[in-house]
This record gives structure tokens, C-alpha cells and sequence, in this order.
């Protein structure tokens, strides 16, 4: 189907239907319970983890397929954004617009960065695009102060020119009237769902731009990108010239962190300069490490679980400790409160870090390897056997899993 | 005996087969848009409400950001009828009773605004979405005031703005939601205006160095103009990184450039490091045309007088709201002793204006709410328009309906030669009267915007 394998399409049709009940799935406790705080599942959430598993697909395919470590994908991601908060300003508030823009001029800067840092490899190309994304914070932050506004960040204003704006159309980013930040809520016995068409418009982005990545991985293109990654001075010799392989891999992953960068805007209309700091592009090589750079499903799930992390320890404060462990005598419930604050509320970081330094050095394969560990250990009895249950396993799997 | 093996696709079958068993009962189920019931976003149920408080605990505002939150909690207590009261007695308007807002038991929920609007606008969001807040309020930096603001007008949110000293909030990038408590850069520069000329003449050279961003740049537009106003001349302006730690490099063209007053239109961190960094490298013992070199910082604070230390001796500048208030200047500052003695007893220690100011708005949002008998933001904001108060320590005060900006008197004050503790660290030189510091709501800093129509989302 769609030109995948069936091992691929049935891959696919996981990714969908994970996508799809991303709303039920991530609400596992009921409203006013005690664990309610860990439910993941309102409309901003759910919109971030669609949108930086954009940004994290879009990533791996540099760093996971040719195995060059950009450091500045933030400056793609920050240009979709002042990209589609212009078309807001310009145009009107509906999205594809500014999307549209938002991947071409990604693409531009991505190539025009390329082009120059691609000239080197390693961890020389690792500081060129630091450079080149640190150079492009800065301007946004207090030189082009006109086109981005600085630190307040580019914001619409009643007074802006919106020539497209029609009598009635919504004041909000939507999309030919379908207003992204409403929601649809199911209430089913003290559950309750939150159906948002922002989360489900960037689902949709979100599962086209992972059958992109899975048609690249599969087709000879990719297949180029990793010899790229396996010894590129081999395929030098071979009388190839790796570049401008590279180069297209570079500007893919550049637009669809300018993809990503916009739909952060169509969701929230506001672009800040921050979302050009090194430290966001750190961050999404931190989620497809964390993930497993090189996987198609690593970096999503990265994705998910830096974004978790960030929105739901973050939040935790001393009197929801003092709610859970108020039942513990005072001496061990101060003990536990102060070792807590080293991992919670502010401090989610610390956590974060711990869980990133066993994931690496556990499992360097990111959580996908742990995923395939945990598979393995249910097959493994069936694969050992001698005789006919091996046959029989042999049959059912015909080769390893991705 | 039959066996179960577990396989890949056994697994998902039976996996989707669950997920859509599960699935089928929504459709026949759901049928409420369920925040439309009553009109208005995240209308309260009948036992509690929920406030966010959302505020900077890391970054450079961190300090400002922990107090802000102490003052909330104080605030949330005695909204619950908890501790004793603190500033219920004082206030003006008669209310609230200890019962809650209108009999609903207040809740609350925090987030980090990191000093970044994104952050601060996703913190927003999810306590908007996840835990149904009706109101938010909190930051300590114009950019993410400004930013959450605009949030709260899309989402039909009240914002009461905490810290936020920007002309703009409450100027171009006002919104019929949000109001703000905290005085503003304008009224800084009005106030220090006269102060300076008395203390250093009317022949100076001033240097600015300016966070660059939204506060930065209108506190530095209001003090040039108002030290322009009394004879200054205006050498050069500088703008530096907020997220900046080190300033020597901003420092060592101050020495040449033939100023004789340095203007650190600086908060919080930056303002400490920045002070620092200027006494280090010997401005304050430097003689320039003949005069003795002065510092100047707009924005003060106690918790940035603390931060600096010895650094802060003798330089002025201005506050909302001083702890000593009432003890130095009489009754007309009312409520600031009950504030400092209930603040002081739950935390051992004198509140900064940046707390004064949060609990402040928490008492003026619960006050509007049960004066409205609703808490349709649009109720609330008809309550706060043209609002005039007394008792919550800065003496009668005016929101005025044009631009939702409290009017009243602004301190001014300057670091204290010989502290007697750790917390007494800045002495009030004057209170510069609420008639001195107002202005027309179309004066040209604040000029371009509009707060447009109020919105009770849903």
C-alpha cells in the first residue's frame, strides 16, 4: 500500500491509530483522582507532541541517516514561526499561508546554511551551524527588532494590515474557519477527553511527514545517506560525490523543522526569539538520542518524553507532594519532600538528566532498543526452541523487526 | 493444556480490537461542548475554584519569582479563611469574608515562566486546559506579562498582571483582560525626575545600559525623557542581553565616554550583576567633569538591594511599594503593616514590592468577583474598571477604566548608608503623590493601542 512493504504499512497503520487515540490514550486517570496531574492529555500538550515529533522526524533524517550532528535546527524552527505570525499580520488568520511560507523560506535558510557548512564535516559542520543558529538568535533578538519584535516576540495586533481578513472570519488561527483552539470534550464517568482540532490538524501533518521519512528511509535515497554515514571517504573513492547528497538531506530536515517551527505558531499565534536558542537545538538532538537516532520512531518518541517531562514534573509543587505523602508521619514526609525538590516543580531538569544518562548508557540505542529488548524477551523462547516450534517461529517472524 | 504465545501481531489486534471496544461508547455518549454550559471558559464548579500562578523559578527574575509565589499562597490563606487575615482587615472594599471566593474554596496551581514567553505561555496554557483555571496571574518580566496577556484575552482568561513595569502592558499591548497593580516606567521616570535634579543638578551626562526588551526599552524612553526634561544630555544608549550575567564589557566604554551618570535601566539579576560589575571597576570613586560619577537605577527592589549588598549604598531609584510605608509615612499607607506582619510570621522575613503587588491583585481579582457576584471575566472586568480602593498599602488607588493601570503614589528611595539588618537595606527618600505620576491615557508612550472588547471565551 502507498508503495510501502507490508511490514512497513502495517508500521504505518500503528503510527495512525497510536496518532489518532493520542487523546485517549495520553487521559489514563480520571478527573479529580490523585494522579491526575501525570494525565497528559489537553489540547497545548498533545499539539507539542505532534509538533516536535515533526521536528525530531525531520532531524533524524540528517542525523540519523548521514550522521551530521546539526547544532543549529532551532534557527529553521523559529523562522517558520516569524513566518506564519507574518502571514497572520499580513494576511489573515488562517494557517496555510503561513505555512506554505514557512517551508519555503526554511528551506532557503537551510540551504543557504548548508551550502556553506556542509563544507566540512564532523564536529567542524557541529560548530558552523551553531554559528550560523546562534548568529540568527541574535539577530532576531535585538537586531531585526522590526521584523521580530525582540525578546517580547512577534505578536498580531488589531492594527496590523490583514487585507484578507474577511467581516466574520475568526480572530484566531484557523484554517478555512475551523478555529484550531476549539475542542470537542467527552465527559464518560469522571474521564474526560479533550478532542482538539489544533492537535488533530498537526496529527495529520504529523502522519504525513512520517510517511515522508519512511519513503526516504526505503528508497535509494536513503540508502545513499547511509553509506554517507558508514564511510564517506569509501564513497569518495567510488568517484561519488557525497555532497550534494547531503546537502538535500540537509534542506528535507531544515523545512520540516520550519514546518514544525510554523505549526507552533498556527497553534499559539506569537514567535518568540527563543525558539532560536542553541539550547532548543540541543534539545531535539537530546530527543532523538534519547528516542534512538536512526530509527524511524526514536525521535517521536523522545520527542514525547522531553515535552512530558517539561509540562507535567514542571508543575509539580510542595502542596501536591503535601497532598501525596501528608499521610506519612511529619519526620518522613519532610525527608521525602526534600529529596522530591531536587526532582520536581523547577528542578525537572535533574530528572530529565538522570533518566537521559541511564537511557545512554543502558540502552544506546535509545528507547527503541529498550522497546525491542522488552520485544525480545516474549519471542526469544519461541526463536531457541529446536524442532517444530522453531519452524513455526521462523514462520511467523520472518526477519528482525525494525 | 493450549498455550498462549504473545506475538507482535496477536498483540496489536488485540490491541486495536480493545481500542475501538473502548472507543464505540464515546460516540453515543458525548454530546455537551462542555465549557458552553455556562458560558464563559472554565466557569468554577460549586465547591472550588482554581487561579494559576504563574512565575518566573528559574532565569534571571528567579528571586522575584519565589517571592511572588509566597505572596499567593499568603493571599489563597486568607481568601480561605486561614492565618489571620492580613490585608482583609485593611481593604477598603468589604467583601470578602475568609469563605472563599463567592462560598467556592480557592485552589491554585504554579508554573515556571522561566523568564521566556514561550515557556510562560505554554505554562499558561496547560494550566487554562489541564486544570481549568479561571484566572492567572503572576510574571516578572514585561515580555512575558505582555505575552501571557495577549493569551489570556484569546483563551477569555482574567490576567492580573504581577511584576510588570513596561509602559506597553498596560499602553500598546494592553488588553480588555488584563490589569496590572505594579507602577510603570513612566511613573518611575516622573517620580525620580525631580529626585535627581535635587540630588545631582541639572547638568549631567547620563549613559544608559538597557535590558533589551519591551521594559527596557520604554523604562529607557521614559528616563531620557523626563532626565532630558531637567537639563540632562543623554550620551548614548545601550541595550544588553537579558539573558546576559557579565556586563564588564558594557561597563568599560561608560568610562570613556565622557558621562558623568550611569542609568542601569536593569532588573532583578541583570541589575545586580550589572551594579557589580560598574563598582568593580571603580565608577563610583571616579570624578567626570569635574562631579563625582553616579549610578542610577530606575527599578529597585529590596530583593535586588539584597542581591548587590555593599553596592547599593546611596544609589536611587524608585519602588511600587516599600515595607516600611506605613511606619515612616504614616497612615495613609494603611494595610502594609498587617501585610508585613502576616507575611513576615508564616516566612521570618519583610516582603518585597514584588510580593506586596501579587497579593495585592489576588485580593483585588476575589474582591471583583464577589462585588460582579460572577466570575464571567466580562462581570470582572466591569467590576475593576474605574475601581477606587484603599488599604492594601500603597493608599487610595484609582484602576483606571482607559487602560486597566492602577494609579498611585510612587516611593522613592535609595540604598541605605549604614543597614541596621539584612532586610533594611534601602531608605525611602520620598513618596512622590499619585496626582504627580498620572498621565492621559493617550500620552505618546503609550500611545497605539487598544484594549479591544472584553472576551469570556467558551
Amino acid at each position: 500500500m502507498l508503495g510501502l512493504s507490508k511490514k512497513d504499512t502495517t508500521f504505518l497503520l500503528i503510527v495512525i491509530f497510536l496518532t489518532m487515540a493520542t487523546p485517549i490514550l495520553l487521559q489514563p486517570f480520571p478527573e479529580g483522582s490523585a494522579m491526575a496531574t501525570f494525565n497528559a492529555g489537553y489540547p497545548d500538550l498533545m499539539q507539542r507532541f505532534a509538533i516536535f515529533g515533526i521536528f525530531a522526524i525531520g532531524f533524524n533524517i540528517l542525523f540519523g541517516l548521514t550522521g551530521y550532528l546539526s547544532f543549529g535546527h532551532a534557527a529553521f524552527l523559529g523562522v517558520g514561526s516569524y513566518s506564519v505570525v507574518w502571514m497572520y499580520k499580513l494576511l489573515d488568520y488562517n494557517v496555510l499561508p503561513g505555512l506554505v511560507l514557512a517551508i519555503i523560506t526554511s528551506g532557503i535558510f537551510a540551504l543557504a546554511i548548508g551550502y556553506i557548512s556542509l563544507r566540512r564535516t564532523g564536529i567542524y559542520f557541529s560548530i558552523l551551524t551553531l554559528a550560523f543558529a546562534q548568529m540568527s538568535f541574535n539577530l532576531a533578538y535585538s537586531v531585526l527588532t522590526p521584523l521580530t519584535n525582540g525578546e517580547t516576540g512577534l505578536q498580531v495586533y488589531t492594527d496590523d494590515p490583514q487585507i484578507l481578513m474577511g467581516e466574520n472570519a475568526p480572530n484566531v488561527p484557523h484554517l478555512f474557519g475551523l478555529v484550531m483552539r476549539d475542542s470537542y470534550q467527552l465527559d464518560l464517568g469522571g474521564w474526560l477527553f479533550t478532542f482538539n482540532i489544533g492537535y488533530y490538524f498537526c496529527a495529520v501533518i504529523a502522519i504525513l511527514a512520517f510517511y515522508l521519512s519512511l519513503r526516504i528511509f526505503r528508497s535509494p535515497f536513503g540508502m545513499m545517506l547511509r553509506a554517507i554515514k558508514t564511510n564517506q571517504t569509501r564513497l569518495n573513492y567510488t568517484g561519488l560525490n557525497a555532497r550534494p547528497y547531503t546537502l538535500a538531506a540537509f534542506v528535507i530536515s531544515g523545512m520540516y523543522a520550519g514546518l514544525a517551527g510554523g505549526l507552533l505558531a498556527a497553534m499559539d499565534p506569537l514567535a518568540g526569539a527563543e525558539r532560536m536558542q542553541w539550547t532548543a537545538s540541543g534539545e531535539v538532538i537530546l530527543m532523538t538520542i534519547l528516542g534512538g537516532a536512526g530509527t524511524l520512531m526514536g525521535p517521536v518518541l523522545g520527542a514525547g518524553f522531553i515535552k512530558y517531562f517539561e509540562n507535567i514534573f514542571s508543575k509539580i509543587n510542595d502542596t501536591m507532594l503535601h497532598g501525596w505523602f501528608g499521610w506519612m508521619p511529619d519526620g518522613i514526609e519532610d525527608a521525602i519532600l526534600f529529596v522530591s525538590h531536587f526532582f520536581v516543580g523547577k528542578s525537572w531538569h535533574l530528572t530529565l538528566g538522570l533518566m537521559f544518562m541511564l537511557v545512554v548508557i543502558f540502552l544506546p540505542g535509545g528507547l527503541v532498543e529498550g522497546a525491542q529488548r522488552i520485544g525480545r524477551l516474549f519471542r526469544r523462547r519461541g526463536r531457541k526452541a529446536g524442532g517444530p516450534e522453531a519452524e513455526a517461529a521462523r514462520q511467523r517472524n520472518p526477519g528482525p523487526a525494525e | 493444556m493450549s498455550k498462549t504465545t504473545l506475538t507482535r501481531r496477536g498483540l496489536l489486534k488485540s490491541g486495536i480490537a480493545t481500542g475501538a471496544g473502548l472507543a464505540v461508547p464515546t460516540i453515543f455518549t458525548g454530546a455537551a461542548w462542555a465549557a458552553s454550559h455556562s458560558g464563559f471558559t472554565n466557569a468554577p464548579g460549586d465547591s472550588e475554584v482554581v487561579l494559576g500562578f504563574n512565575v518566573p523559578q528559574t532565569g534571571p527574575y528567579a528571586d522575584e519569582g519565589a517571592d511572588e509565589l509566597r505572596a499567593y499562597e499568603l493571599a489563597v490563606e486568607h481568601l480561605n479563611g486561614g492565618g489571620d487575615g492580613g490585608m482583609l482587615s485593611t481593604f477598603s472594599s468589604k467583601t470578602l469574608d475568609g469563605t472563599g471566593i463567592l462560598g467556592r474554596k480557592v485552589k491554585f496551581v504554579t508554573g515556571d515562566t522561566q523568564t521566556k514567553s514561550d515557556a510562560a505561555r505554554a505554562s499558561a496554557k496547560s494550566m487554562i486546559e489541564k486544570d481549568g483555571a479561571i484566572m492567572i496571574t503572576g510574571g516578572s518580566s514585561s515580555g512575558v506579562a505582555v505575552a501571557v496577556q495577549g493569551l489570556c484575552q484569546e483563551a477569555g482568561i482574567m490576567f492580573m498582571a504581577g511584576l510588570t513595569h513596561s509602559n506597553d502592558t498596560t499602553g500598546k499591548d494592553k488588553k480588555a483582560n488584563g490589569f496590572r497593580h505594579f507602577f510603570n516606567a513612566y511613573q518611575s521616570a516622573a517620580a525620580l525626575g525631580p529626585v535627581l535634579k535635587a540630588l545631582y543638578g541639572d547638568d549631567r551626562k547620563a549613559y544608559h545600559l538597557t535590558a533589551d526588551y519591551t521594559w527596557g526599552w520604554t523604562q529607557e524612553e521614559s528616563m531620557v525623557a523626563f532626565t532630558e526634561d531637567i537639563g540632562w544630555e543623554t550620551v548614548n544608549t545601550v541595550l544588553t542581553p537579558l539573558s546576559a550575567t557579565d556586563f564588564s564589557s558594557y561597563i568599560a566604554p561608560v568610562l570613556n565616554s565622557g558621562a558623568d551618570v550611569l542609568i542601569l535601566n536593569h532588573y532583578g539579576g541583570n541589575m545586580v550583576n550589572s551594579l557589580t560589575n560598574a563598582v568593580q571597576f571603580g565608577l563610583r570613586e571616579k570624578m567626570v567633569n569635574g562631579k563625582q560619577f553616579e549610578i542610577v537605577v530606575p527599578l529597585y527592589s529590596e530583593l535586588m538591594a539584597r542581591g548587590a549588598g555593599q553596592n547599593i549604598k546611596g544609589i536611587p531609584g524608585s519602588q511600587n511599594w516599600d515595607w516600611k510605608l506605613e511606619n515612616e509615612k504614616g497612615a495613609r499607607y494603611v494595610g502594609t503593616n498587617a501585610f508585613v506582619q502576616s507575611f513576615g510570621e508564616k516566612y521570618g522575613f519583610p516582603p518585597s514590592q514584588a510580593a506586596q503587588t501579587c497579593y495585592a491583585q489576588t485580593l483585588l481579582y476575589a474582591d471583583a468577583v464577589a462585588r460582579a457576584g460572577s466570575f464571567n471575566p466580562c462581570a470582572v472586568v466591569e467590576a475593576l474598571e474605574g475601581f477606587e480602593f484603599d488599604g492594601l498599602g500603597n493608599g487610595p488607588t484609582l484602576y483606571r477604566a482607559d487602560d486597566h493601570q492602577c494609579f498611585k503614589d510612587v516611593v522613592v528611595v535609595r540604598g541605605k548608608e549604614n543597614p541596621e539588618n539584612e532586610f533594611d537595606l534601602v531608605e525611602i527618600v520620598e513618596v512622590t503623590p499619585s496626582e504627580k505620576v498620572t498621565y492621559a491615557p493617550d500620552n505618546e508612550m503609550f500611545a497605539g493601542g487598544n484594549l479591544g472588547e472584553c472576551n469570556p471565551g467558551a
